[in-house]
């Protein structure tokens, strides 16, 4: 019984991941609709950017928190101001080819340039060492991990759901025209909403540099498992993501306990369960 | 929000004769190939590719469905068929039969739980459904894991032509290619490819018309599976070797590719895209690790630039249909 | 450039469906060397464009060239996938009449390109697999086995851990047949030694977190923890052994394959004390750091070569140092690999040795600990010796090989 609490909150840990990047990939979608394929090579990007920030300008774990998801977004809002916005009005599966092509370019860049096995990013000083809480031993890391993204899931949330500037964004996707009729700048806060989505996913990256190696592949395998979780909780969906990437996660660690071969697939089993009783994912609207 | 397929010209006359010209420069450049000094291998995976393609299109381009799990079709008809070339010892024609009704049987089970879905909600049904197969194809011992099935006997086919001569086994998989893709050809012009075509542009009226629209994407579903299973155990032969990479998501996404840089719902385009794409993989090799950039900069220049692909904007430019 | 490549496979096609190079003539002193790597993936690092270097300098210090034979490397990119495997194999035995293919990790591409070699007749040097069937279940007359193989891994490490005291042991198997193969070899060495095994969990392939798996490690209670598994995989296990303070409670990890570059990029502040099997280390002594320094002077990151770089350079040595035996050559894959079968191997890397009849190349396997941040004087400055084991202790004996060569 013991194990099962430490593996529920393991599990839990995992999902702060799963959810951070979701969140991410739900707004870019539901204020872009575009299927971001980019979304694991820009997670990578945030990584990366807390290794440089340490190693070339000294600049530690929190200022990386802080200016990594800062850099990656501007680097994304110029992505979608040069290649993405030339998308508006096409099918989905443009958007996510080219987005599958900008994360090809940018791991393999990575690649040439640091090699393929990774590079180390240390534990900060403040957050080393661990608890016990009895029936496990929880590393101080690893709690910080699920705290703060958890707020950071409910401050997008209200961000986006409860605020004016969310309120304006919500109607710039449903009727652009309008919108624009009332002074505001559209294609701006679409530019402002992808820099958004992308920082989120540079700020997963940096919350993992200590947990995971920092290595240009690491977010080439993640992507597809949470672009299921947005999918699960309804394209587009802020809510539905930020639920399905903490329940995910929490299903994984049970499964990682009872059946571990399969823990890579069952968010798949989810996935077309889900789909077969509800045809548009858990909260989702209709394509 | 624009279709993906709206390249497509209404079939006409002209527009038929225009394709059957071309099927038959395509057919007779593909026949003189061995003697041309292209290499053949390269061409035979080309080929085989190309039908996988093919049937691909025929879903998406004519019906309008996304699949992104089609790989696994071609890695079930090449498990089934290696396992029954290899421990079973049938003949390459029944090997061949055991893969496509593999991949059969697979469609008519993946296709009746996710046709019913819609738009990107089928794609992701299917890309579901074919990681669960990854999954159990890696935990059946008959596949060998990750070493895959290696040094599939290749036979005599039919009792006579020996598949271990590179030249018999270029025309075997020729005209395996060219029965599969006249047959596809075939579809789209048939009374069954009209009602698809009008499913696709308009699935509500199709309905209010009196069509049973589910039934006709099943079917269309699981002739897409069979042929693309077709290509898979093929594809057996030419590579002598069935693995899990034949069923990883990956390739579903290398066969989006082909289409799409092609030329989707146009009839030659999967073949054009097949050939660039195993192209750039057999010659960009020399450029290490670069490969990886520069497929993703063709990927990008492609959406960008010429979104209907490499037949789709030639057919444009001279308003013909391809 | 590529381009001419393609150009010049048109016009070279004519020669397609006749098999092996029919140009074989009497004196003939061209070789061609095809290096099959992953050049952008997993393993670019221990293999990629390390291994076409070593290939090359293989081919400078080889000395032939002097003799007046005519060597060109080229090489290609697998991308972990069998079937571009095969096809850039048979591509390069037909077009471009390559005569031996270098290098190839990744188990599954290695025994798919095994076969074509063998098709061809042509002569493969493996280096970087790990799979032991190279030389048992799918041995080849055309293929010698460099480096490493599971079951010297799976030995040598374990039994060093079992005699230290690590009597119980816990396994973290990647679920894939190579995995599969270090944990059912290092049971059998534990079993044997008196060890026992108390459990072991399989986890898919590219796992970010193993912090479940450590946990069910962790309350089995077990001395050792062996990662049968490779790569990122071993990387983020050892890393978060150490977050979750496994380590430091006293259960020892076992990595059962770990490279240097592996090491490297855990860092020594988590990695130190770990115990683990290579076969070749830089700084062993002074011909391994000459030859390091050269290469590392070379490389773009000016990494110093892997264990599976270094089997790329002394296997390629070896099989030089046949042909010059020979004479010239005779462009037949079986009668060269006989000949580097018949002459023991001396090269600065390895030491002596030999290559058995089932084509593994056997010689001395090194126990390394990885050292304390204090210790290491510069950044490769990774590995401490402590113990060595001879090759015909370390690797399969042959009266065990399932190799069908032995039985004639």
């Amino acid at each position: 019984m013991q194990a099962l609490y430490a593996q529920l909150l393991v599990g839990l840990i995992n999902g702060s991941f799963y959810a951070l990047l979701s969140l991410g990939l739900a707004v870019i979608f539901g204020m872009l609709n575009i299927i971001n394929f980019a979304h694991g090579a820009l997670y990578m990007m945030g990584a990366f950017c807390a290794y440089f920030l340490l190693n070339i300008a000294g600049l530690g774990y929190w200022w990386a928190l802080l200016l990594a998801p800062i850099a990656v977004g501007i680097f994304g809002m110029i992505l979608e101001r040069t290649l993405l916005q030339w998308l508006t009005g096409l099918d989905h599966l443009y958007g996510l080819l080219l987005t599958f092509g900008i994360a090809l370019i940018v791991q393999g860049v990575f690649q040439n340039y640091f090699g393929s096995s990774g590079l180390p990013y240390a534990i900060p000083e403040q957050l080393r060492g661990g608890m016990n809480l009895g029936f496990m031993f929880l590393p101080v890391y690893r709690g910080w991990v699920v705290i703060f993204s958890l707020v950071i899931c409910l401050a997008t949330w209200f961000l986006i759901e409860r605020t004016r500037l969310g309120a304006y964004l919500r109607a710039a996707t449903e009727n652009p025209t309008l919108v624009r009729a009332f002074g505001i700048n559209v294609p701006r806060m679409i530019t402002l909403t992808y820099g958004l989505g992308v920082g989120l996913a540079a700020l997963a990256g940096v919350l993992s540099a200590p947990i995971n190696q920092v290595r240009p592949l690491m977010g080439a395998d993640l992507i597809i498992v949470v672009f299921a979780v947005v999918v699960i909780g309804g394209m587009g969906s802020i809510m539905g993501s930020i639920i399905t990437g903490f329940a995910l996660g929490v299903i994984e660690g049970l499964t990682k306990y009872f059946y571990p071969e399969a823990s890579n697939t069952v968010v798949f089993v989810l996935m077309v369960l889900v789909l077969l009783v509800k045809p548009t994912g858990l909260t989702g609207r209709a394509a | 929000m624009t279709s993906i397929t709206d390249t497509t010209l209404p079939i006409t006359p002209r527009a038929m004769r225009d394709e059957m010209i071309v099927f038959v420069i395509m057919a007779a450049l593909l026949a003189i190939v061995p003697w041309t000094g292209l290499y053949p291998f390269f061409v035979m995976q080309a080929l085989c590719f190309a039908l996988l393609a093919c049937a691909f299109n025929l879903l998406i381009g004519y019906g309008g469905l996304l699949s992104f799990g089609h790989a696994m079709f071609l890695g079930t008809a090449g498990y089934c068929s290696a396992h029954a070339l290899k421990v079973w010892g049938l003949s390459p024609e029944l090997g061949i039969i055991v893969g496509v009704l593999g991949a059969c049987a697979l469609s008519i089970i993946t296709g009746y739980i996710s046709i019913r879905r819609q738009g990107i909600y089928f794609s992701m049904i299917t890309l579901a459904l074919s990681q669960l197969l990854y999954f159990i194809y890696l935990q059946t011992p008959f596949t060998h894991g990750e070493d895959g099935i290696q040094g599939i006997p290749q036979g005599h086919l039919f009792g006579f032509l020996d598949l271990s001569k590179p030249t018999v086994l270029y025309y075997v998989v020729l005209v395996g290619f060219l029965a599969g893709f006249l047959l596809i050809y075939r579809t789209i012009n048939s009374p069954f490819g009209e009602v698809l075509k009008s499913i696709r542009e308009n699935e509500q009226r199709a309905i209010s018309l009196g069509y049973k629209t589910d039934q006709y994407k099943l079917l269309a579903f699981i002739l897409s599976g069979t042929l693309a299973g077709f290509a898979g155990a093929l594809k057996v032969f030419v590579a002598q070797n069935a693995s899990l990479t034949d069923v990883h998501w990956s390739m579903s996404g290398e066969i989006v590719l082909m289409t799409l840089v092609g030329g989707l719902g146009t009839v030659f385009g999967p073949v054009v895209g097949a050939f660039v794409i195993i192209a750039m993989q057999q010659y960009l090799a020399g450029f290490g690790q670069w490969v990886t950039v520069i497929q993703g900069g063709i990927f990008v220049a492609c959406v960008l630039t010429f979104r209907r692909g490499v037949v789709g904007e030639i057919a444009h430019l001279f308003k013909r249909s391809l | 450039m590529k381009t001419n490549k393609f150009i010049t496979s048109l016009l070279l096609g004519t020669a397609l469906g006749l098999g092996v190079s029919g140009a074989a003539f009497a004196g003939d002193k061209t070789v061609k060397i095809g290096a099959l790597s992953d050049q952008s993936g997993l393993y670019s690092d221990l293999g990629g464009p390390g291994s076409t270097l070593a290939a090359q300098m293989a081919v400078e210090d080889s000395g032939l060239v002097g003799k007046g034979w005519k060597i060109d490397v080229i090489s290609g990119d697998h991308q972990n996938k069998p079937d571009i495997g095969t096809s850039i194999a048979r591509q390069w035995f037909d077009v471009e009449k390559v005569d031996a293919v270098v290098d190839v990790p990744n188990s599954g591409v290695a025994l798919a390109v095994n076969n074509v070699v063998k098709e061809k007749n042509g002569v493969y040097i493996n280096s970087g697999a790990a799979t032991s069937d190279l030389t048992n279940a799918q041995c080849s007359p055309n293929t010698v086995h460099w480096t490493y193989d599971t079951y010297m891994l799976a030995h040598t490490t374990g039994q060093a851990l079992v005699k230290a005291g690590g009597t119980s042991w816990f396994f973290l198997t990647a679920d894939y047949a190579f995995g599969a193969a270090l944990e059912r070899d290092t049971t059998a060495v534990v079993l044997a030694n008196g060890g026992k095994v108390v459990g072991g969990v399989k986890h898919p392939l590219n796992t970010s977190d193993f912090s479940s798996f450590l946990l069910q490690a962790q309350s089995s209670g077990a001395k050792v923890i062996g990662l049968a598994n490779a790569g990122g995989d071993t990387t983020n296990s050892i890393k978060q052994a150490a977050e979750f303070g496994i380590t430091k409670s006293g259960q020892k990890l076992a990595a059962l394959l770990l490279f240097i570059t592996d090491v490297k990029s855990i860092g020594l502040d988590i990695a130190q004390g770990l115990n683990f099997t290579e076969t070749f280390y830089w700084d062993m002594n002074d011909q391994t750091r000459a030859f390091s320094d050269r290469f590392a002077k070379r490389m773009k990151n000016g990494a110093p070569p892997t264990m599976v770089q270094a089997g790329v350079y002394a296997g390629l040595m070896h099989y030089f140092k046949a042909l010059d035996a020979l004479g010239e050559n005779p462009h037949d894959g079986v009668k060269v690999v006989e000949k580097m079968k018949s002459i023991p191997t001396d090269d600065p890397l390895f030491g002596k040795g030999e290559i058995q009849p089932n084509g593994r190349t056997i010689h001395t396997a090194y126990l390394f600990e990885v050292k304390k941040p204090s210790e290491s004087k510069s950044p490769w400055d990774l590995y401490k010796l402590v113990g060595s084991v001879p090759g015909d202790q370390a690797f399969t004996p042959l009266d065990k090989s399932s190799c069908s060569l032995l039985k004639k």
